[in-house]
């Protein structure tokens, strides 16, 4: 088998050496019946490399990549441009194949990264420090709520009506478990400057999103004002990295805590996973932030280099008094965006950001020509909601047998809550005039 | 300085090459590099983006005052920034990497190729299912081998990473004592002394309390203090048990273990972080498991990537399965479907705990390692791992203290009972980086006292293994001696010990630019 590289005699060599007589000795702890009697049932036996690929070869043609037909899906995962570096950069061995580097001196590169991605992170978000990355978006985002409650010792979360649905799921779900009330504001395309009202003297923290899920961008320094009038915390979400470019930044509305989705930038979509979970904070809530953090300091010769460090909040240190139960991280989805993010700068990331906004703008304008269509979004960055005069799930489906893939419908998200004739669409970088024009004239056809 | 007999210098030259100083501050192929922040430019870009027509702006004012001012490079000073760093890494493709508990295992490039078909890289978690049905049938069929080799019947996909499948199963067990109307009053969980931080962690995450159980003598669980512990069973949430294992043994007792777990109300559940040195040859099923989750990143060969993405797929008893998280994958028989509420068949389940379903980039490399070994394969890899640990424990023994008797499953334990005082573990770790090796995991589990835990996994041959064997021999009987040069390692190393105190006491976590020199004179 070519990935082992024991031979019988290397195994018969081996076996006398420690003096047992067969592999078999070193199972006798294993009680009697649970021994199985040979190969495991009911799977096959190893293959080469070309059947093997011929396999997945298979598998993957049954599925219509974003790439073949006009696509504008989003709603918490892009469709955006990866450079050709970036994929090359995180397949160098030495990156791809290394752990968690707990041995600084021979990790400096997996280090350096990531203080360079925590820095990157930190001025994007113009927060003051940012960590070495989490699972995704929605579990930051579940993470900030249940820090927000160890730093202000309340137990009350309130969600605001645009915060992605599986967001506010996977934030509830560890408040619930923890004994924290959640309150859901109900779902609503301009509904962050609502929060303001939803603050009272038990509000651990308010989680607002902008671009939310409905695409709508909101200045959310009044919640943030509304907010620390009573101790609380606002925690800024958002799902589309490549908005920072353009849009108000969560340090900029006055944020305790931002988390976001950092697929976005230098990540492929790969069916919602792996992606990079962002997270920043204020400088002085750095010790009750969870994950890992890399920070400087200098080798036995006085050299700069890089450690992780603050390990005293983490589980393998404090275990049950840990701020989290986290231990393998993103990584190597944060170097892909700290990659992106050195091949475009600051300047680079703003212009993605315009051409971003310009293809969606382009986008709105030609879906309002269509009789019937109404746009919702009062103000947004990539992505809208709009109205349709028929079942959006109806429309969807003529619009893909027509090749284009037209958006999601809100009451995929949002069973309940009378959306049934709302559509999410987004547009970036890589859609095309055509990709509208085609867009624009299958809708025509179908409602 | 000694001399042989025609003049050459026998002892080394004090200090040692690594105090070389050269004029570029790189040495020899370790090239120097800077932070992108002191050698990029805001100006520079690595991308030629078309230029925005500007003409239209929805925004409604909510922009952006301050520009982020990052620096960009272009592409070929971008891929040289990286190529460098790269270098100053420790890596398995470039030799051993014995990590205890991480399963440093060969990463097959087969899985990465598999991994970015565009059929699988260049699809969106919400197109519309019938886009996507050979997505949805790759995440049953590896649900199927999941459940297959595990004798269980139920897995839940979505769970992150292996502390994300933690908490997949403490909230199922949770879940569970909801429907039975225990939540409130069965809150402790065991958890032995030599678990995972992770474990205690977890328990906490959901709401319970942890009960720490003693280890004895054999490094297993204490019987008799895990009975005493269920004198009183109306408390009792559930136990988390890691099989084989921090220690690197089976737990012989674990059939009565899950049996007194189950008499008591309480649920097990199995970390299954150290499932390579069982695959194909035990079923957790088997043992009275209620949910244990896999780390596909280690057991099946996805790559660690620095720290991550992993993926943490858990399997669920009967009595845990109707739990379950949404989204999961139905096979329809004429095709795939989501479930992605938790509502109407998933009413039942405890909710969602990510956006979207799961590391799929880590399902189609799974998939690819499963289908690349098959069952007798995963067998051999199993069999492989433990006899590698069990020969470096052999070849080891009599230099170093093996910190329990008799045989190990797929790492190999040893105190620091065989250094001389003033010598720690973190010395022969130190010492091992010079000789061009990743050391062991150190200090852990805490239940040995300078605990140095070797995973060889079953990817390294026996020529390896005895390289490794006969480096690691000579550091240990440098310890013994009470070798003080020890104390100074790494020499060799891209960088000598870093100060950890110092990085924790005022803590730098990002760049910030240099402070404009003062006027010289006034």
């Amino acid at each position: 088998m070519r990935y082992l590289p024991l031979t019988s005699e290397d195994r018969a060599a081996m076996l006398n050496t420690i003096g047992a007589a067969s592999v078999d000795d070193f199972y006798q702890d294993v009680p009697e019946s649970a021994r199985l009697n040979g190969t495991i049932e009911g799977l096959p036996d190893h293959q080469g490399e070309l059947a093997v690929e011929r396999h997945l070869a298979r598998l993957a043609a049954k599925n219509t990549t974003a790439s073949e037909v006009p696509f504008f899906v989003g709603a918490g995962a892009y469709k955006h441009h990866v450079p050709a570096s970036v994929d090359m950069i995180i397949q160098r061995s030495e990156f791809l194949t290394t752990y968690t580097p707990y041995q600084p001196e021979i990790a400096q590169g997996t280090l350096q990264t990531l203080f360079e991605f925590q820095t990157q992170v930190a001025a994007m978000t113009a927060m003051d420090v940012a960590n070495a990355s989490m699972y995704d978006g929605s579990t930051a985002c579940a993470e900030a709520a249940v820090m927000a409650c160890r730093v202000t010792r309340r137990k009350k979360v309130v969600l605001s009506g645009g915060l992605h649905p599986h967001y506010a799921a996977a934030t509830r779900l560890l408040c619930e478990a923890q004994g924290i009330e959640v309150v859901e504001l109900p779902p609503a395309i301009d509904g962050e400057l609502e929060l303001a009202n939803h603050v009272d003297d038990a509000t651990a923290c308010v989680i607002g999103q902008s671009p939310n899920v409905f695409g709508t961008v909101t200045d959310l320094s009044p919640v943030a004002d509304a907010a620390h009038e009573k101790k609380a915390l606002l925690v800024s979400v958002f799902t589309e990295a490549v908005s920072l470019g353009l849009v108000t930044p969560p340090g900029e509305m006055g944020a305790d805590i931002a988390v976001g989705e950092g697929q976005s930038i230098g990540n492929p979509l790969t069916f919602g996973g792996p992606y990079v979970g962002l997270f920043a904070c204020t400088q002085k809530l750095v010790r009750q932030m969870p994950g890992r953090l890399c920070g400087e300091t200098v080798d036995a010769d006085g050299k700069r280099g890089f450690v992780l460090t603050l390990s005293t909040r983490e589980q393998h240190i404090r275990r049950d008094k840990a701020t989290s139960n986290i231990c393998t991280n993103s990584g190597l989805c944060a170097l892909a965006f700290t990659a992106h993010m050195t091949l475009l700068g600051g300047t680079g990331l703003e212009q993605l950001a315009s051409l971003n906004h310009e293809a969606a703008c382009d986008l709105a304008d030609a879906l309002a020509a269509v009789p019937g269509v109404e746009i919702l979004t009062p103000r947004f960055f990539n992505e809208f909601a709009f109205r349709t005069p028929v079942d959006a799930e109806a429309v969807l489906a003529m619009l893909e047998e027509r090749g284009v893939l037209g958006g999601i419908r809100a009451s995929r998200l949002l069973p309940h809550d009378g959306l049934g004739d709302v559509i999410i669409a987004a547009a970036t970088e890589c859609t095309t005039q055509d990709d509208i024009a085609a867009y624009a004239a299958a809708l025509k056809e179908v409602i | 300085m000694g001399m042989q007999s025609i003049g050459r210098p026998t002892a080394p030259f004090a200090g040692g090459i690594s105090d070389v100083e050269t004029v570029s501050g790189s040495k020899g192929l370790m090239q120097r590099e800077d932070l992108i922040f002191e050698v990029g430019d805001p100006d520079k870009t690595g991308v030629d983006l078309p230029a925005a027509k500007g003409t239209k702006n929805r925004l409604g004012g909510v922009t952006r005052k301050r520009g982020s001012g990052l620096p960009g490079l272009s592409e070929p000073e971008a891929v040289r920034h990286y190529m460098r760093l790269s270098q100053k890494n420790y890596a398995i493709d470039l030799g051993l990497f014995p990590l205890g508990s991480c399963t440093m295992k060969h990463n097959p490039r087969l899985n990465e190729k598999a991994a970015r078909m565009p059929g699988f890289a260049d699809i969106h978690p919400l197109q519309p299912q019938r886009t996507v049905q050979g997505a949805l049938e790759l995440i049953d069929e590896l649900a199927t081998w999941l459940k297959t080799l595990t004798g269980m019947p139920a897995v839940a996909m979505s769970p992150k990473a292996g502390a994300h499948g933690e908490l997949c199963g403490m909230l199922a067990i949770r879940q569970a004592l909801i429907a039975r109307g225990e939540a409130e009053t069965r809150k402790r969980v065991l958890v032995p002394a030599s678990a995972h931080g992770t474990n205690p962690a977890t328990a906490i995450q959901c709401g319970f309390i942890v009960d720490e159980i003693k280890a004895n003598e054999r490094g297993r669980v204490d019987m008799a203090d895990l009975k005493s512990k269920l004198e009183t069973t109306d408390d009792i949430a559930g136990i988390m048990l890691t099989n084989p294992n921090t220690c690197g043994l089976f737990e012989t007792d674990i059939k009565e273990i899950a049996d007194l777990i189950h008499a008591a109300g309480g649920y097990f559940y199995c970390d299954g972080a150290n499932f390579n040195a069982i695959v194909g040859r035990v079923r957790p099923g088997d043992l009275g498991v209620d949910a244990m989750h896999i780390n596909l990143h280690k057991t099946f060969s996805t790559p660690h990537g620095g720290g991550g993405p992993g993926s943490g797929p858990t399997v669920l008893s009967d009595a845990l399965a109707p739990y379950a998280p949404v989204p999961y994958v139905v096979n329809e028989g004429d095709g795939f479907h989501l479930v992605e509420e938790a509502e109407g068949e998933a009413a039942e389940a405890f909710g969602r705990m990510v956006a979207f379903h799961g590391q799929m980039g880590m399902f189609v490399r799974a998939l690819t390692y499963m289908l690349s070994h098959g069952a007798d394969g995963l067998q051999q890899v199993a069999e492989d791992a433990v006899l590698n640990a069990n020969y470096i424990q052999a070849r080891l023994k009599s230099v170093m203290t093996p910190a329990f008797d008799g045989y190990f499953m797929h790492e190999a334990l040893f105190s620091d009972a065989f250094t001389a005082d003033g010598i720690e573990t973190i010395d022969i770790a130190k010492a091992m980086l010079d000789e061009g090796y990743h050391p062991m995991t150190m200090y852990f589990p805490l239940v040995v006292h300078g605990a140095m835990l070797i995973e060889p996994t079953e990817t390294e041959s026996k020529q390896e293994l005895d390289r490794f064997c006969d480096m690691l021999s000579v550091i240990a009987e440098r310890a013994a001696q009470g070798d003080e040069t020890l104390k100074g390692a790494p020499y060799l190393a891209p960088m000598k010990r870093l100060d950890e105190t110092q990085a924790a006491r005022k803590p730098v976590l990002k760049w910030v630019p240099p402070e404009p020199a003062a006027v010289a004179a006034e």
